[in-house]
């Protein structure tokens, strides 16, 4: 497998003033799978076809493996893309469609028919060959985009929310499919993707993205632990941020002051907050342990439940807090067997561990 | 509850009793005034003053004069038809990849020209390619010859004219192919390693090749009934074969000689379309993609894929010859001589028109260059009582063609573009005849039933003969809004309490006005610019305009035609203009 990494150095494109991607730089390691999250103009598709060469960028240079290929077409690329609505060539058949980019690299047609065929069996569609794409199902159509695009061994492989078109059953066994290909060639992929689900399950690392900018990058543990910002706080997954003041640091933790009447607690900090600083205390909902009012100790909040739902295996409480100022609230706990819950107008006591609270700086942008 | 005693009182009407209802007005009218009157005309031709005769075929092959100019027709379509096409396709590429707001410029200048009267455009050439033309002045003036050329009446200033006439038709139809082409398959070859010849021609190239097709043989079929530009511009060495049934009808009036050429015309046309049909299949003619018929791997199929990777081969060794270019990601962007070619292409079909408003104001007539500046042909043509009348006669004429055609035409498609019934295709194919079958067959055979029926010279008898030729593109443009429309809203309408009819009223109508309207602007523009049936309907004296307008530029060629032109050109434009607007504002919501 010839896989590369992927250099992105200060690149940027704007569509008349509109900043589509704002100076961005990144490093995509060999054999790495990162995806690229955000909400929809936050600027990852825009990457993605700047890296494919399906657009112009205004400034800054990508670089595969150390070539230079900022301002090259994309045939000379040695990329492969899965496409969004998968791009297969409707007048051709499977095997034509998969068998396309050795054509094109000239490779002879026998040769260039077993590899197809190879590559069918490896998303274990041998049997569609003679077929065209319009006869296939939403799923087999996605699987023959991978294969038309893995068939060449590019070094980059690009996929542009490849699976959005999928029921969530499929789309939850495409994943694994992807992360078995990619596993068994170890190919660089870079996944474009607005689910937070699917990006959290997939990636080696998570680039997440908001209005033309990285707003944070590193492993799907660090996102959801150590959001650096209240954006990436609130993108992935629910959460409950709480106004609060630094009043001492310690080391990684820091105590704090939550809402108007200062109400304390500990929180885990990275070493840039200084006493005083404005923060929000992130607290995931099943780290918040909920109980009837006046049966915890060391409970911190009171709240009021306004509503119960049961998703499953979860269940969610949603609450008022009884400090006007506060947010609304969100506990989640593994749903009983018994069934027994609380209703709605129940009051109730919260309480959390210091190590579960993080601390965002408020200076973060947004 | 008045909603329940509602319910329970009006029985549900039988489904196949409310789909007859929606399509019979059209079938009637279809059988009295197209399959009656065109089979009448094909039956004269088998019969003589004794009964049943081939009298009139024996004249037809009696010399080679017939099939003589049955050759020229159809040299003259066909190589009217690979030009049109090939000089289109770059148009309709450029259209279908520009950027919305460009396309909307680049369809409005299209729209234009195929919306000014043939007789128009066909005139504007009489005026440049005559003895004291634009054309004959330029070289004059920059000295390249010292004595006006023979350029007009000749079978190069026909091909210039019915090509200049047919390019919209042609522009228009494979347009709406691309249209739907996936922008996304091109780039998509191109990630995969496709060099951009390679993209184009192995990608793009096959799967617009239905719109190919379909422009093909609409400007065939248009072509090959033609008579305005032959007879303006040709010489008798370029007669079509449309004129000699005129001849027939109106200097010899042998009904039967009539009829046996209508015969082998309309024979031409069918196994022109029966080959069409062969290959590519009707459907491909309303914008549906062939469902169902998969192109399997045939001999054929491989060979064309073959010659086409050369040709992108070649291509690419071409663009490959310019230093750096096809290299870059500009590669995906249009070629500027792609752009200059284009943009040529779309001066030279609007211009001619355009050259009737300098003409219509100048003191030197019809000579070139124009010269001072005059009212004078405008204030002839509005003190001359048979262009004011023409005038009125045709806008009352468009006017009840398009309101008939649209109460024909849009229950019809309702039915066809929702109802789910037996011999659908058969019935569309039928609906459709209109357009395809010759149209001077149609006007000599209403001629002659309108003649029984003492409708020769009434604008009733022009307003149903307009009607059967309108409505099919009626019936076609509202099938592609209805198809577009989400019939979920009615259900939900339904559902929320409102009966069907107020459903309609309320949801239906509304969401499709601007779509309707454009049904009608199209019924009604054709029927403004209609001259076969008027030619002979319309009688001596209660002329149509472009009736009018043929009559005075058969006889003579003055200076009031440009003030005419003028004014049929600035009333195309405010109608394509104002259903351009409506149609952006339907869009808009």
């Amino acid at each position: 497998m010839s896989s590369s990494s992927l250099t992105v150095q200060k690149l940027s494109k704007r569509y008349g003033d509109f900043v589509a991607l704002a100076e961005t730089d990144l490093v995509v390691a060999e054999g790495e799978f990162l995806t690229l999250l955000g909400p929809s103009g936050s600027g990852k598709t825009t990457l993605l076809s700047l890296v494919a060469g399906l657009a112009r960028p205004d400034g800054g240079a990508v670089l595969i493996g150390s070539d230079d290929v900022t301002y090259s077409a994309p045939h000379l690329r040695d990329i492969g893309v899965v496409f969004q609505n998968y791009a297969l060539f409707p007048h051709m058949t499977i095997l034509e469609n998969i068998a396309f980019p050795l054509k094109m690299r000239k490779i002879e047609a026998g040769e260039a028919r077993r590899r197809a065929q190879e590559a069918l069996e490896m998303i274990r569609l041998p049997h569609i060959a003679q077929r065209y794409p319009k006869e296939l199902s939403g799923g087999q159509q996605q699987r023959v985009a991978l294969a038309r695009c893995m068939v060449y061994r590019p070094s980059i492989i690009l996929m542009d929310e490849p699976l959005g078109a999928l029921d969530k059953k499929l789309r939850e066994h495409m994943q694994l499919e992807i992360k078995r290909i990619h596993r068994e060639l170890g190919a660089t992929i870079i996944y474009v993707t607005h689910d937070q689900e699917e990006a959290m399950t997939m990636s080696d690392r998570i680039c997440l993205m908001n209005s033309g900018r990285i707003e944070q990058l590193g492993t799907p543990g660090d996102l959801y632990f150590r959001p650096e910002t209240l954006f990436v706080a609130d993108f992935l997954g629910e959460s409950n941020l709480l106004p609060a003041k630094v009043e001492a640091v310690e080391g990684g933790e820091i105590s704090v002051a939550i809402g108007a009447k200062g109400i304390k607690g500990r929180a885990l900090a990275d070493g840039r907050l200084a006493p005083g600083a404005a923060v929000h205390i992130m607290i995931r909902p099943q780290n918040l342990s909920i109980a009837p009012a006046g049966e915890v100790d060391g409970a911190k909040l009171q709240a009021t439940v306004t509503d119960v739902m049961v998703t499953g295996s979860l269940t969610k409480v949603y609450m008022k807090a009884a400090e006007e100022e506060l947010p609304d609230l969100v506990a989640a706990f593994p749903t009983r067997a018994s069934g027994e819950t609380f209703r709605m107008g129940d009051r109730v006591a919260l309480a959390w561990h210091g190590t579960d609270a993080v601390a965002i700086p408020e200076s973060a942008r947004n | 509850m008045s909603a329940v005693s509602n319910r329970t009182r009006s029985a549900p009407m039988p489904g196949w009793l409310k789909n007859w209802l929606m399509i019979a007005p059209l079938l009637l009218l279809l059988v009295g005034f197209l399959v009656y009157p065109v089979g009448k005309l094909l039956s004269l031709s088998f019969v003589d003053a004794e009964g049943f005769s081939l009298a009139a075929y024996k004249q037809l092959f009696a010399s080679d004069l017939y099939l003589r100019v049955l050759w020229i027709t159809l040299k003259i379509s066909l190589i009217t038809t690979l030009l049109s096409v090939a000089l289109a396709y770059p148009v309709a590429y450029l259209i279908s990849t520009a950027s919305p707001r460009m396309k909307g410029r680049l369809i409005f200048l299209v729209l234009l020209s195929f919306w000014t009267s043939f007789l128009v455009r066909a005139f504007a050439w009489v005026v440049i390619l005559g003895r004291n033309g634009v054309v004959n002045q330029f070289l004059l003036s920059i000295g390249v010859i010292d004595r006006p050329a023979n350029l007009i009446y000749s079978l190069g200033a026909v091909l210039v004219g019915m090509v200049h006439a047919m390019l919209p038709l042609a522009v228009m139809t494979m347009l709406a192919v691309m249209e739907n082409i996936d922008r996304n398959l091109p780039r998509a070859a191109s990630t995969l390693g496709a060099r951009p010849g390679a993209a184009f021609w192995t990608i793009y190239f096959p799967l617009s090749m239905p719109g190919v097709a379909a422009a093909a043989i609409m400007v065939f079929v248009t072509a090959i009934g033609f008579f305005i530009v032959p007879a303006l511009l040709g010489s008798r060495f370029e007669t079509m074969i449309t004129q000699l049934i005129i001849d027939q009808v109106q200097q010899t009036l042998n009904w039967g000689l009539a009829g046996a050429i209508s015969v082998l015309l309309l024979v031409v046309v069918l196994i022109v379309f029966i080959l069409y049909d062969r290959v590519f299949g009707f459907a491909t003619l309303t914008g549906e993609s062939p469902a169902g018929t998969t192109n399997r791997d045939t001999a054929a199929r491989r060979a064309g894929a073959k010659i086409l990777t050369m040709v992108g081969d070649a291509s690419d060794g071409l663009i490959g010859l310019f230093p750096g270019s096809g290299k870059s990601t500009d590669a995906g962007k249009t070629p500027w001589p792609l752009t200059v070619f284009v943009w040529t292409i779309l001066v030279l079909i609007s211009v001619p028109a355009f050259l009737m408003v300098p003409i219509s104001f100048s003191q030197a007539g019809l000579n070139w260059p124009p010269s001072g500046f005059t009212t004078e042909w405008y204030a002839q043509m509005w003190n001359t009582p048979v262009w004011t009348q023409a005038l009125w006669r045709s806008l009352t004429v468009a006017l009840g063609t398009g309101i008939l055609s649209m109460l024909i035409g849009v229950p019809a498609a309702f039915l066809l573009a929702r109802a789910n019934i037996r011999g659908k295709a058969a019935l569309l194919a039928f609906v459709l005849s209109p357009i395809v079958a010759p149209r001077i067959i149609i006007a000599v055979g209403l001629f002659y039933v309108f003649a029984e029926l003492n409708l020769v010279g009434t604008s009733l008898g022009l307003i149903i003969g307009h009607t059967v030729v309108c409505v099919p593109y009626v019936v076609m443009t509202m099938v592609a809004v209805l198809r577009n429309y989400d019939t979920r809203l009615d259900l939900a309408a339904q559902s929320l309490g409102a009966s069907p009819a107020k459903s309609l009223y309320y949801v239906t109508f509304p969401i499709l006005a601007a779509g309707m309207f454009s049904a009608f602007l199209f019924a009604f523009a054709t029927s403004f610019d209609e001259l076969t049936i008027a030619l002979f309907s319309s009688g001596g004296l209660s002329a149509t305009l472009p009736k009018q307008f043929w009559d005075e530029v058969t006889l003579q060629v003055s200076p009031v035609i440009a003030a005419v032109s003028t004014c049929l050109l600035v009333f195309i434009s405010v109608l394509i203009f104002t259903a351009d607007r409506m149609r952006q504002r339907s869009l808009a919501r």
